[in-house]
């Protein structure tokens, strides 16, 4: 892209990324197409660049989360952002009393990008009209994960050479999961075919309305898939809530190689992470090189997240000349 | 004696069926007389004239379904603040809900209700008590007393009494004194959500109460009415099951009745659209089609109130991600001209939806006013129903601002509100 293209048609033309709904088939191909260059970086000895050099990152955690956090921060870092990590305790903001106040604050302290993660469905939409610099939303309740179904996407397209036409099946827990909303999304507006595999208590209402064919019986579900997409059950909903309990659950919905059976033989298997061994996914399944993409998840993941940093950086004003 | 003479009017009484232009007297805050011969030959020299230029002159509005935050949350609202929304919204009487604190359970609190209404209020109120001890769902209060002491019926307010024992005896002992009880109808264990269980609830990731939480509470409740006897009203139904269950209850002669609010006939669950607080209410939105289905409740008769469910919460409270944030929108004082919409729409007679509004709620909770008739205090409004306005929360009365109309354009204006003869409102 050259200089001229980029004033007058930006890259990706949204102040925020709150979620995967809204974006258009150029928007995330042109994420992809971003990341795809910083994966290269990202293989190289010298990893760092400069096209965040000067801008603040914060990176603000309602809910303790391990690898997106350190993902983003890495992602920063390697642009030349200066990064700062807020972890707030979930207890001080049980009832949400300062979140507003939390934003605000940040906000004097101008920076020029905000990560954010919030375990209530909308909080990170409500921050971002509350402060002056671009959000990205690292997830919020059960709402939306973006830059997990934007790496999910990379990873696919890498793999698979392109996502339209790939057969998804998405297993598991979806009536909680904003993995599942965001790539249930972005799997649609780029032209696969969803499934969701998962008992009717852990489906939302409705869910056949959101473009997916739904499958209770996991080896119907599985069946001529091209990636098979596990998530995260958690415990708690195991235990007679949701399900009646963990055994029963590996026994109908956790991946083994005789469900795999049923999917292409090629078929992927990948998961958000962090994985309940043993309970959605068999450990030798997680661990097959041959199959699992789960590692190369968390590697596009810090490409992703620069893509979009840059990206959303560009739209800031005081641009730099490029 | 003070003599005041409405002229000009059209006389819209909901009661009688009276639709006519004429004048009505009004002599030391009583109704004395009223039609189109009234003052045919002349007016009358040295009474006080009200020329109402051909607007709608009907009975005060009467709400059964206010919250203030008075006593213990005087910050969201007080019996004085909600008064002058009220006036300022054509209502003359309404009605507290017990979910203060404390709670009004006891007779002292019923008449500290009383005199703090009758001392800083410019409109009457009313308290409804508790139907439980501190809404506790455990424990009956002193139906008997605290309806002497002037509690017009007994509910635990925005709390559905869960326990069927409980309820059994409530209805069957409260039958005696002729004690209305008044049910928030929803299954505790079926409403952890904070929107309509439906698709859009799926797409934002919150959780959803369905439907059938309400219905199922009021099938329940219409059981034991059978066994026991005695009058139950739903405070608010928000969906088309019940509506049709209501109906059928009607139909085999229970004395069942219910409400609904402004908003849910207004309103739909798309309004929620994208996490905005202010709709955020309990029962929740529920889909286009059961708002329609609340209108045609409304129409035919099924659904006999409608109420403001007007309840005050600051901003703070609801300046929080949806899931955290409280329920409840303020109503008073958009009630009647959001309404009127229907009616311009031909969804509704005016008649009707005044009816539901005035002598209909009186006559449920032995108010023995709204009707224009001779003999009954007059408290009356007068209503441009055709004038358009645009809400500005900013505006209202109530010191909390929380209203789903904000922005939004309504027609129908309060032009004056009288109460007892002596006018309590006017628009400037």
């Amino acid at each position: 892209m050259t200089n001229a293209d980029a004033q007058t048609k930006p890259l990706f033309p949204h102040r925020h990324l709150l979620g995967i709904e809204g974006l258009s088939t150029s928007d995330i191909t042109s994420l992809l197409d971003l990341a795809d260059t910083y994966v290269v970086q990202n293989r190289q000895v010298d990893k760092k660049g400069s096209v965040l050099r000067g801008r603040t990152q914060i990176n603000l955690f309602f809910e303790a989360s391990t690898r997106t956090q350190s993902s983003f921060e890495l992602a920063g870092k390697r642009l030349g952002a200066d990064v700062m990590n807020m972890s707030v305790s979930s207890s001080s903001i049980k009832k949400g009393e300062t979140l507003v106040d939390t934003a605000m604050t940040l906000n004097a302290m101008h920076p020029d990008l905000i990560i954010i993660r919030h375990g209530d469905s909308g909080a990170v939409e409500l921050l971002s009209q509350k402060v002056g610099c671009s959000v990205i939303n690292a997830g919020d309740g059960s709402h939306e994960h973006p830059t997990q179904a934007l790496l999910d996407a990379l990873t696919i397209r890498r793999r698979k050479g392109t996502l339209e036409g790939m057969t998804v099946a998405i297993c598991g827990d979806i009536l909680h999961s904003r993995v599942a909303r965001s790539n249930i999304l972005l799997l649609n507006i780029m032209g696969a075919r969803v499934r969701v595999v998962a008992p009717p208590t852990l489906l939302p209402k409705g869910i056949e309305r959101f473009g997916v064919e739904v499958f209770h019986d996991m080896r119907r579900g599985l069946e001529g898939c091209d990636i098979v997409m596990m998530l995260r059950l958690q415990l708690e909903r195991m235990s007679g809530s949701y399900v009646p309990s963990q055994r029963e659950y590996f026994h109908y919905y956790g991946l083994d190689y005789e469900k795999l059976a049923f999917a292409k033989p090629d078929a992927l298997i990948m998961h958000p992470g962090p994985m309940n061994r043993g309970v959605e996914i068999d450990s030798a399944v997680a661990d097959d090189i041959n199959r699992s993409v789960i590692r190369e998840q968390v590697e596009m993941g810090v490409a992703v997240r620069m893509a979009v940093l840059d990206a959303l950086a560009r739209n800031l004003p005081n641009e730099r000349p490029l | 004696m003070s003599r005041t003479g409405f002229i000009n009017a059209r006389l819209v009484d909901p009661a009688s069926g009276r639709y006519e232009f004429g004048n009505l007297l009004v002599e030391d805050g009583i109704i004395t007389d009223l039609g189109s011969r009234l003052f045919a030959d002349a007016i009358p020299d040295g009474i006080e004239i009200v020329d109402c230029r051909g607007q709608v002159l009907c009975p005060g509005l009467i709400d059964m379904r206010v919250f203030t935050g008075e006593p213990g949350a005087e910050h969201r609202e007080t019996l004085r603040t909600a008064s002058l929304a009220a006036a300022a919204g054509g209502v003359t009487t309404f009605i507290v809900m017990p979910n203060t604190n404390p709670v009004i359970d006891d007779v002292a609190l019923v008449d500290y209700i009383e005199r703090r209404a009758r001392d800083t209020g410019i409109v009457h109120i009313h308290p409804m008590a508790a139907l439980t001890k501190g809404l506790g769902g455990r424990e009956m209060t002193e139906i008997g007393l605290l309806k002497e002491a002037g509690a017009v019926a007994f509910t635990d307010g925005d709390r559905s009494l869960n326990d069927a024992l409980i309820m059994r005896r409530a209805l069957s002992y409260a039958a005696h004194f002729d004690a209305l009880i008044v049910q928030h109808a929803e299954v505790p264990e079926l409403s952890h959500g904070v929107m309509n269980e439906s698709e859009l609830a799926g797409r934002l990731g919150l959780s959803g109460i369905p439907a059938v939480a309400e219905t199922i509470m009021i099938e329940r409740d219409l059981r034991l009415l059978e066994l026991t006897g005695g009058r139950y009203h739903v405070s608010q139904v928000s969906c088309a099951a019940s509506v049709d269950v209501i109906a059928a209850a009607k139909k085999r002669g229970l004395k069942v009745t219910c409400g609904v609010s402004a908003a849910h006939l207004s309103l739909n669950e798309n309004d929620v659209q994208s996490y905005r607080t202010f709709f955020k209410i309990s029962p929740p939105l529920r889909s286009e089609d059961d708002r329609r289905a609340l209108v045609a409740g409304l129409a035919e008769g099924t659904i006999d109130v409608v109420v403001s469910s007007h309840d005050p919460q600051d901003a703070e409270a609801k300046r929080h991600p949806f899931a955290q944030a409280s329920y409840g929108a303020i109503g008073l004082e958009t009630l009647i001209a959001s309404c009127l919409s229907l009616v311009h729409n031909g969804e509704i007679t005016l008649q009707r939806l005044l009816g539901a509004l005035t002598h209909v709620p009186s006559d449920l909770l032995g108010l023995g006013t709204g009707r224009l008739a001779v003999g009954l205090p007059a408290d009356l409004v007068l209503i441009d129903i055709g004038a358009s306005w645009i809400v500005q929360a900013d505006g209202l009365r109530s010191i909390s601002k929380n209203t789903p109309f904000d922005d939004r354009r309504l027609q129908g204006r309060v032009l004056r509100t009288v109460v007892g003869g002596r006018t309590v409102y006017t628009q400037d």
